[in-house]
């Protein structure tokens, strides 16, 4: 008797065992399926890119709807987006702030001067928040749209939906 | 307004440049005489510093200018209601001027990011650090002859050492 004749499926690789509540499915897709439907970002912005975040959050686009709810401490955040201009004053704290995240944590970088330095080809601007960070999502937009910061946000969670053993022990 | 910048003309007029009226009343004025030129403007009711800063006149065309920085101040009589504009020239090589922070506490800031990013001096100043720019950086950004944008090997030291260390580290 294979998994196949024994079991029903509900959904791609969700199988029933008829009769009872118990569900087969692959661990990287219970925990990804987790970690996907309730991004925590940082509260943390920088400039005007900020202002476009919070509208974001605010009811009329509203993040909640994803499971997207902005908590005030790196410890209990697993995305950061870095939202606006980073200087290379403030490029220590940025990393402080990552760095005081628990696994897994993701980063966005939200607007032109987040990804590459946009208009700021200066001598105290970063050019570009992948100079000491690993970037997963580039958001471009002078500042973006809250729908493409949406956008953004979806994209990622289907980045994580396609993780493969990204738990556990022998995650890295 | 008309009779002050009269009586300023007689009082201070060893020191003073050139008095203008186009926007607002301008006077400048040689740095020896600031420091009472502004005693007096205080008991004339200029009770209010609103701005300090300077500007860098470097190959400045429109105008021929005596030196190459100018400090400005904007004044504000509130009994009065009146608005004054005091500009010093301060010469390159003698980059120094007199400090307002014994008149007015709310120069101190001011004068400590005219300092970041001039690098005017001022003299009497109880605290001459940088405001803006990171304690350790190197040049005055603000100064005409300051790039845009710096060479890497010219870049801040600090951020240069963080950007390798978090490479290495990903």
């Amino acid at each position: 008797m294979g998994i196949e004749t024994s079991t029903v499926e509900l959904a791609p690789s969700i199988r029933q065992i008829p009769g009872t509540p118990a569900f087969i499915t692959p661990v990287d897709k219970i925990l990804n399926w987790a970690r996907a439907s309730s991004i925590w970002p940082m509260t943390f912005g920088l400039a005007c890119c900020a202002i476009e975040m919070m509208a974001t959050g605010a009811s009329h686009f509203d993040l909640d709807r994803f499971g997207i709810i902005f908590r005030a401490s790196p410890r209990q955040a697993d995305c950061l987006i870095v939202a606006g201009t980073v200087t290379k004053k403030m490029a220590p704290i940025i990393k402080r702030v990552y760095d005081q995240m628990p696994e897994p944590k993701y980063v966005i970088a939200m607007g032109s001067c987040a990804c590459s330095g946009g208009i700021f080809r200066t001598y105290s601007t970063v050019q570009g928040v992948d100079e000491f960070l690993p970037v997963d999502i580039y958001l471009p937009g002078c500042p973006p749209r809250p729908e493409a910061l949406l956008y953004a946000m979806v994209k990622l969670q289907e980045k994580i939906k396609g993780e493969k053993g990204k738990w556990g022990f022998w995650r890295r | 307004m008309k009779d002050l910048l009269s009586v300023i003309r007689d009082e201070f007029g060893k020191f003073i440049l050139e008095v203008r009226e186009e926007d607002l009343p301008t006077v400048i004025i040689k740095r020896d005489g600031f420091l009472e030129f502004i005693d007096f403007l205080r008991k004339e009711g200029f009770n209010h510093l609103l701005d300090l800063c300077a500007v860098d006149y470097l190959n400045y065309k429109p105008e021929k200018k005596i030196e190459r920085f100018e400090v400005v101040y904007h004044l504000y009589s509130i009994p009065k209601r009146e608005l004054l504009r005091v500009k010093v020239p301060i010469a390159e090589s003698d980059c120094w001027q007199y400090s307002l922070t014994s008149f007015w506490k709310a120069a101190n800031w001011f004068e400590r990011e005219c300092f970041d990013m001039f690098g005017i001096r001022f003299k009497g100043h109880p605290d001459l650090r940088r405001l803006l720019m990171p304690e350790d950086w190197e040049g005055h950004p603000l100064r005409k002859d300051y790039p845009v944008e710096l060479p890497e090997e010219k870049e801040w030291k600090a951020y240069r050492k963080f950007k390798t260390k978090a490479k290495g580290a990903q």
